[in-house]
């Protein structure tokens, strides 16, 4: 058996089902609450410490960036099992881009070894979906994203690809960067030994001058682009509400008649 | 203002072209005087299709078997590189799509805005909306740098209207060495059978969500969409649940949708879901919770128990 090195990336987001607001003055999210695991990152997790545990040895460690040095979300994973993480922190970091973003990522990742670097397909909070195909850019790393399942076969890897219509089956050399989309596989629960155990697991924290970035590289002065205007979209007006007496079918069916559409 | 030259990477299944990349094609004529595609394939097959709605020149990369990312956006970087390239290039938001854009984002060096629902040009630039929080707040993000602008567009954003334009020209991009990056092949596909008219272009879509019970329960809404012609859509939460294949699902993981009518079944309307259907132009909810988000945005919302509605409703539909 040969011993599996794999490194998950894992974004710390706002709770989405309380997603918070823009803040006007510096039109990035406000990170002020609290950041969990993105739900997104937790199928990731999961599929390197079942690949890891198929290959019978091996570590699943971890790289996070975010411009405050919240590791909540770390800590989650971690007790599923991680073994260590990386976290890039540095209020340089606010207003990043998706491309910044993965350089730093990528310099975090580059010298650990890693056969499989997995992130997930997107983000539930940013959702651009490019960060894990830059990371692999960067890294000069062949990749697959949007990947339904992963197995590994020596020295390269099996991916079923999700698509449009259904999926294509991927071969791919490792090492690799691999994006996994949700729903894939059920995110264990971490235990309470886990929890416990995750609160002495290393956690090295790094800014971007650690990683060779200059203030001028990163946040809102290296990202080639710039919010203008940020507006409240037109509502839509909420029409009639009935409550069913047992006819709301016959309701339904004048509306379709009225729209012509039967 | 107008931008010189804009490229459309264009996609096609089974040598049919996408709504998406025709949809592009049609904003593209308004933001630039030359509008040109990028394909991954034998541009002959898309020549027609694609000149009728403005594009004049078909620049085809041979990927042979390989995922499109790495090798087309190597062949567009030299391009960029030898100073023949676009000043901005339009992708769909499709899993290929966003490969190209963020391998060629590093390739070039420059940022991508992803998830645009419109364009315009400014000052030499392009302005991208993108909307957030499912689409209650707009932002607007403008590119600050030199182009290639590089946009990720969400599909349905822009009507797909022809231009009457004759064939494209085809031109070959030459495929620089890949070095360590390449290798990921694709070695089979794999297609779900689905009958009636597709999701994103049918008229009418129904669409199932957790209310509706259990996997079995979910032909009340194949019947459903059969008995009027239209699709059967789904929440996320069943597609994770594997009651449906994720080919159905709506929202911002799955497709966009804007039929003249979407009939949302045991659909709570969560941020997520809204985006991928808000555009319809009447929408009908069926929901047994009273407070369900999706009623804010319906034209006709019922109150009631799906497993009570949509059963009459089949019936009244069939006797008439
Ligand atoms: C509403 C909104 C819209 C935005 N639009 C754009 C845009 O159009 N263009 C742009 O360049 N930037 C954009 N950004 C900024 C962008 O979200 C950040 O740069 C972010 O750090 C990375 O992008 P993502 O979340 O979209 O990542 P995605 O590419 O969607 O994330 C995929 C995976 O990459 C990994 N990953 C991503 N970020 C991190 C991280 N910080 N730490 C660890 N792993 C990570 C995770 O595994 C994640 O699941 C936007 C942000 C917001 C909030
Ligand atoms: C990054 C990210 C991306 C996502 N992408 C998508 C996406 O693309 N598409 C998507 O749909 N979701 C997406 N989601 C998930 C989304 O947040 C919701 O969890 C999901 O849409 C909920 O599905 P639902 O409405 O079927 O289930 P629920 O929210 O559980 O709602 C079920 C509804 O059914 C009603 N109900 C129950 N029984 C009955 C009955 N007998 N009769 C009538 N009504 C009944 C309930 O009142 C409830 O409102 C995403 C989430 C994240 C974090």
């Amino acid at each position: 058996m040969v011993a599996m090195k794999v490194v998950v990336c894992v974004k710390q987001i706002p709770d989405p089902a309380d997603p918070g607001a823009l803040d006007p003055e510096t039109r990035t999210l406000k990170r002020d609450v609290k950041l969990i695991l993105d739900e997104s990152d937790s199928y990731g997790v999961e599929m390197a410490l079942q690949l890891v545990d198929a290959a019978g040895e091996g570590e699943v460690t971890l790289v996070s960036m975010v411009p405050n040095s919240e590791r909540s979300g770390l800590a989650t994973a971690l007790a599923m099992g991680a073994a260590s993480a990386t976290l890039i922190s540095d209020p340089e970091l606010v207003g990043s881009d998706a491309l910044t973003t993965a350089k730093l990522l990528a310099a975090a990742i580059k010298d650990q070894g890693a056969d499989l670097i997995i992130a997930g397909s997107e983000s539930s909070d940013g959702y651009t979906g490019t960060v894990p195909e830059q990371i692999a850019a960067v890294l000069d790393l062949p990749s697959v994203t949007a990947a339904k399942s992963i197995e590994v076969d020596g020295a390269s890897i099996s991916v079923q690809r999700q698509t449009d219509a259904g999926y294509d089956s991927v071969q791919c050399p490792l090492p690799a960067v691999i994006s996994v989309t949700a729903g894939v596989v059920e995110p264990r629960y971490p235990s309470f030994k886990g929890i416990m155990a995750a609160k002495s697991k290393p956690v090295e924290e790094k800014t971007a001058a650690d990683l060779g970035f200059d203030s001028d590289q990163v946040g809102w002065a290296g990202a080639g682009q710039e919010i203008v205007e940020v507006t409240e979209a037109p509502k839509r007006e909420a029409g009639d509400i009935i409550e069913d007496d047992g006819e709301a079918h016959v309701k339904i069916v004048e509306f379709l008649e009225n729209l012509k559409v039967i | 203002m107008t931008l010189d030259t804009i490229w459309v990477y264009a996609e096609a299944t089974d040598g049919e072209v996408n709504s998406n990349t025709l949809e592009l094609l049609s904003k593209a004529r308004e933001l630039a005087d030359t509008v040109a595609c990028v394909y991954a394939g034998d541009a002959d097959d898309i020549v027609e299709a694609v000149g009728a709605y403005g594009a004049e020149t078909v620049y085809s990369v041979d990927v042979e078997e390989a995922l499109v990312g790495v090798p087309v956006a190597a062949a567009i970087a030299e391009a960029v590189e030898a100073g023949d390239g676009p000043d901005a290039i339009l992708l769909g938001t499709t899993y290929d799509g966003r490969d190209v854009a963020a391998r060629l984002s590093v390739k070039t060096d420059k940022t991508v805005i992803s998830n645009c629902v419109d364009l315009e040009v400014d000052d030499g630039s392009l302005v991208c909306t993108a909307a957030i929080f499912g689409g209650a707040t707009d932002i607007k993000t403008k590119f600050t740098g030199d182009g290639p602008f590089i946009a990720v567009v969400r599909p349905k954003s822009f009507p797909a209207e022809s231009s009457d334009g004759g064939e494209a020209d085809s031109e070959e991009l030459d495929v620089p060495d890949l070095g360590s990056s390449a290798g990921a092949v694709v070695t089979d596909r794999f297609v779900e059978e689905s009958d009636g008219p597709k999701l994103d272009e049918a008229g009418i879509v129904v669409a199932g969500g957790r209310g509706i019970g259990e996997a079995e329960k979910f032909s009340m809404v194949t019947d459903l969409a059969k008995a009027l012609g239209g699709a059967a859509g789904a929440s996320r939460a069943i597609v994770d649940a594997g009651w449906v294949p994720y080919s159905q699902q709506v929202g911002q993981t799955g497709k966009v949708v804007k039929p003249d009518v979407y009939i949302a079944c045991g659909i709570s309307g969560a941020t997520q879901h809204l985006v991928g259907m808000k555009g319809s132009k009447n929408i009908i909810a069926i929901n047994k919770d009273a407070e369900a988000p999706i009623f804010g945005i319906a034209d006709l919302g019922i109150i009631g128990d799906v497993h009570k509605v949509m059963p009459l409703l089949l019936e009244a539909l069939a006797s008439r």
